[in-house]
């Protein structure tokens, strides 16, 4: 059951339009509409602020500013994930990037509170500010922090500077990398029920435990009181990791009108308040012998952030796992601007480091005249380079090596500039994957019904990711059910508490903790028959019970599961399982556990225009084992996809004089769409990784785009043999480079 | 219309959240911009009053309460609202519901439902043609009037030869003309697959 290709359990509800999501919901009655207003300068301070024409304006019931909020809680920055921290909103009369909320309009319609929110009259008194990363790249600094409270940002291993300047081949290049949003489908969105003290929060979140901390914190309640309710996320891709606004402006509402207020971000504001992934000056230096083995890498990001809340994104990280050498170096720093806060945009880390370091691998291939997949593998290391363990599972190499057979590669130009179609240029291109594969703590019940059907509960969420599925392959598993007998039930505060959707953690957090709480309800089950008198199975050894078609047979003796459950637990028996904290695993001390792959992708350049068209694309990885071949599948593929827009579409654009991302809707920020993305297929060797938890599984989420970009920006180079460092590749970046014209 | 619009007033209570804001009066106003109509959805007749200004996506939603259909972006870019209107794909968000009172509008709603899926839902269930599923319905109604657009044979930018009908349904014919409906979990294989299973179990 565990791997196979089970359709979604949610899908016919999904295209249906049966599933509800955070703004759908009506149990209280009709609620109230707020609009956000948000400043028109990037920074500076509101020195008037007048609601009487917008209080006037029909169906208007209260104007929410700076003046009238409640007291509320600051960030406790002591907490390592930032998600769970306090998130106060029109706190203040400074504005600190363009866009911030400055007022909230809570009327009867929407209709009616976006008609007002412009008739908040506000006067401000503008400052300067920076807006611009290349002209404040001076005043980048080292922060003092480590990167979600626990990696550092700098490391150093062997003396890189004497390693690089004796080595026969060097590349030192420097990579840009733009502005990029995650912009989910479903609008960051929230409903806040009042019942009494309590609220019931319907919001789009990732994350449910961090909701209810960040929302109680805010508001100053105690978290018992605040009902989170998610059981569908139209996507997150780290933007609804943490709650933005719109939660606590509509949680404010509510509890002052004492009625149900939902409050949705526009698609242009969710650009400016749901955080940015930084830009970034990526500086790649590595040194090789002629033969191709690297003596020293160094890989130095230089990043926004913004100027009041810091967010180092770990773009260097997993640089230090990736190719062996023995002088190396990572650095990690930040420029303070008053742009919009980073936060973490999927594949936080690896999708920009990669996206450069990928490509400067490519380039030393050439420099070296060598086959890329080749370098790779001459540079494959033994053991973790940097931290000098042991890897897990790795298999890089298999990725590499049946990626290429599976593609073709063998019938790559060699040369740049080499393969011609009609008025298409052709070329290939390849790169490595590497993510960290990580652990955090979860529970998760399990509870057997007397109708012999399973529900299983958590308040882990499905974002898209197939959670109802893999926990219903799961279950079925664990008790020898057949699928259709198991429901799962996510989403909700009152469940055992997850680590929610995030970091690619989330299938294998929930599916081990799973995993435990069926052992534990088949020892219950196996005790409670055999010391039943009335059971088929009393008194018989436990040890070679198995559990198959809602039954459980020792011997030749067997019984149905609802047969003993309605005869000793008429309300049902319930176990819980739990995943434990990387802390607490000593395989994450003991050994480096990443999950891997191999892009490969071809593009045709139109070679009087430049226009870049994907034409194929394969992945090929090695997470461990899968838990559901299908949804993993649509997973890997939706990330290399995002490396697609990342090497070729995606940027967002600064207004240097106000800091307004300038290009704020789904028009102006290009995302492939259907026309971009020719066959694009993955590929999952077979594993099983024992360090990684009893499943042997490792995260699938963001491995899919960690490298993809740099496969098709290398591709774009082997058909061009122009190199284009600043993404994305655009066409009038690489028109310049091309040969002339043909007559 | 909801309630309050009908002069339902709501106390101030603004010490509840022990803060200061202050909830005003709303304001009744003869001159709002209210008309009585009917729609058609999905068979059913539908009487209701809509502020003028209301899409027609916020009337299905909000006022309907048939949230199926998704508003993603509000501006025509994103798709997620797409419904068809007389058989033909529109994006709901960018249309008032005023303009459609003789319209015979179908939602997802009114396609099929778990049990008795229509045949483009259960082939996206079955290539898995989503992950989120916010966008699902919106591109669902674009495949479905999308398919009959291709029955009428009416070309598109993808097609090479526009004089001689019928037009094949390659997989470029279908990218081309499924690019109005984004999908950011990037399903986009999988969607294509699945219509293209849809087209090849059809009759014809």
């Amino acid at each position: 059951m565990i791997g196979q290709a089970l359709d979604r359990v949610d899908g016919p509800a999904k295209v249906a339009g049966q599933a509800t999501y955070a703004y759908e919901h009506w149990d209280d009655g009709q609620p109230l509409y707020g609009f956000v207003v948000g400043a028109t300068i990037g920074t500076g301070r509101i020195t008037r602020i007048d609601t009487a024409r917008a209080e006037r304006s029909p169906g208007v019931h209260m104007v929410m500013t700076h003046h009238d909020t409640p007291a509320q809680g600051a960030p406790d920055l002591s907490i390592p994930f930032e998600y769970w921290r306090a998130f106060p909103v029109l706190s203040r009369a400074d504005v600190r990037h363009y866009g911030e909320p400055v007022a909230l309009v809570v009327a009867a319609t929407f209709e009616q509170a976006r008609a007002a929110a412009p008739l908040v009259d506000i006067e401000y008194a503008g400052e300067a500010g920076s807006y611009d990363f290349a002209a404040c790249r001076h005043q980048a600094y080292a922060p003092d922090s480590l990167i979600y409270g626990m990696i550092p940002t700098d490391t150093a291993v062997g003396d890189f500077d004497a390693g690089f300047d004796t080595a026969p081949v060097r590349i030192d290049e420097r990579y840009t990398t733009p502005y990029e949003f995650s912009q989910p489908m479903e609008p960051h969105a929230c409903l806040v029920e009042p019942h009494g003290e309590d609220l019931i929060v319907h919001v789009s979140s990732q994350i449910v435990d961090a909701a209810r901390a960040s929302i109680a914190s805010t508001l100053q309640i105690d978290p018992e009181r605040i009902h989170i309710v998610t059981p569908y996320v139209g996507g997150g891709f780290g933007s609804k990791l943490r709650i933005h606004h719109e939660t606590i402006l509509a949680a404010f509402a509510a509890r002052a009108l004492n009625r149900p207020v939902k409050v949705a971000l526009t698609r242009q504001q969710i650009f400016h308040l749901t955080g940015v992934r930084p830009t970034s000056s990526q500086r790649v230096r590595l040194g090789a012998e002629r033969d191709g083995r690297l003596v020293a890498i160094a890989h130095e990001v230089t990043m926004h952030t913004n100027r009041h809340e810091e967010y180092i994104e770990p773009t260097a990280t997993t640089t230090r796992s990736l190719y062996a050498a023995p002088h190396r170096l990572t650095r990690h720093r930040l420029v303070p601007l008053d742009l919009p806060r980073g936060e973490d945009v999927r594949a936080p880390g690896e999708a920009p480091g990669l996206l450069a370091v990928e490509s400067a691998m490519d380039e030393l291939a050439y420099a070296l005249e060598m086959d890329p997949v080749e370098l790779r593998i001459r540079n494959e290391p033994e053991l973790d380079p940097e931290r000098g363990v042991p890897f897990s599972d790795r298999h890089l190499v298999e990725c590499l090596r049946d990626g290429a057979r599976r593609f073709g590669w063998e019938s790559r130009p060699a040369q740049a500039a080499s393969l011609r179609e009609g008025r298409w240029m052709v070329g290939y291109g390849m790169a490595a994957a590497i993510r960290g594969h990580l652990q955090a703590p979860t529970k998760v019940a399990v509870r057997l019904q007397a109708d012999g059907t399973a529900v299983v509960r958590s308040d882990m969420t499905d974002i898209g990711t197939g959670t109802y599925t893999i926990l219903t392959q799961v279950a079925a598993d664990g008790l020898g059910l057949p699928p259709d007998r198991v429901r799962v039930e996510l989403g909700r505060s009152e469940f055992p508490v997850s680590m929610g959707s995030g970091g690619s953690w989330g299938a294998t957090n929930s599916c081990t903790a799973l995993h435990r709480a069926c052992e534990a309800l088949r020892e219950k089950l196996l005790a409670t028959a055999s010391n039943d008198a009335r059971s088929a199975l009393h008194g018989l050894d436990p040890a070679g019970a198995a559990f198959v078609d809602g039954g459980v047979r020792i011997g030749g003796a067997s019984e149905t599961l609802s047969e003993i459950v309605a005869r000793n637990h008429p309300d049902g028996v319930e176990a819980e399982g739990e995943t434990l904290a990387m802390t607490d695993d000593p395989n994450y001390q003991d050994y480096a556990l990443h999950s891997y792959g191999a892009h490969f992708a071809e593009v045709g350049v139109d070679a009087d225009t430049a226009e870049i068209r994907l034409r194929r694309m394969l992945g090929v990885f090695s997470v461990g084992r899968v838990l559901n071949a299908k949804t993993a599948r649509s997973q890997l593929i939706g990330g290399m996809i995002w490396g697609v827009g990342a090497a070729l579409e995606e940027e967002g654009a600064v207004d240097p004089r106000s800091g307004a991302f300038v290009n704020r809707d789904l028009a102006q920020y290009l995302v492939p769409v259907h026309a971009d993305i020719s066959e694009v297929d993955a590929v999952v060797l077979d594993g099983f990784d024992d360090k990684a938890n009893v499943l042997g599984a490792k995260g699938v989420g963001e491995l899919g785009i960690c490298g993809a970009g740099a496969a098709v920006a290398n591709a774009v180079f082997n058909a061009t043999g122009v190199r284009v460092r600043d993404f994305p590749i655009t066409l009038e970046k690489v028109l310049p480079g091309l040969p002339p014209m043909d007559d | 219309m909801s309630e309050a619009d009908a002069g339902t007033t709501w106390a101030a209570s603004s010490g509840v959240a022990g803060g200061t804001s202050t909830a005003v009066e709303p304001r009744r106003d003869e001159a709002l911009p209210v008309l009585a109509i009917t729609l058609n959805v999905n068979g059913r007749e539908r009487r209701l009053e809509v502020d003028t200004r209301t899409s027609l996506l916020d009337t299905l939603r909000e006022h309907l309460r048939l949230s199926g259909t998704k508003k993603g972006c509000d501006h025509g870019q994103c798709g997620a609202c797409t419904v068809l209107v007389n058989g033909r794909r529109i994006y709901s968000c960018l249309t008032l519901a005023v303009m459609h009172e003789d319209d015979e509008i179908v939602t997802i709603e009114g396609m099929g439902e778990p049990g008795d899926l229509h045949p483009v839902q259960a082939a996206f269930v079955e290539c898995d043609g989503f992950q989120c599923g916010y966008c699902t319905p919106g591109q669902i109604c674009s495949a479905v009037g999308m398919l009959a657009e291709m029955d009428a044979g009416w070309p598109s930018h993808a097609t090479a030869d526009v004089s001689s009908p019928p037009i094949a349904l390659s997989d470029e014919e279908i990218r081309e003309r499924m690019s109005g409906n984004i999908c950011r979990c990037a399903a986009y294989p999988n969607i294509v697959a699945a219509i293209r299973v849809v087209s090849e179990g059809r009759p014809g």
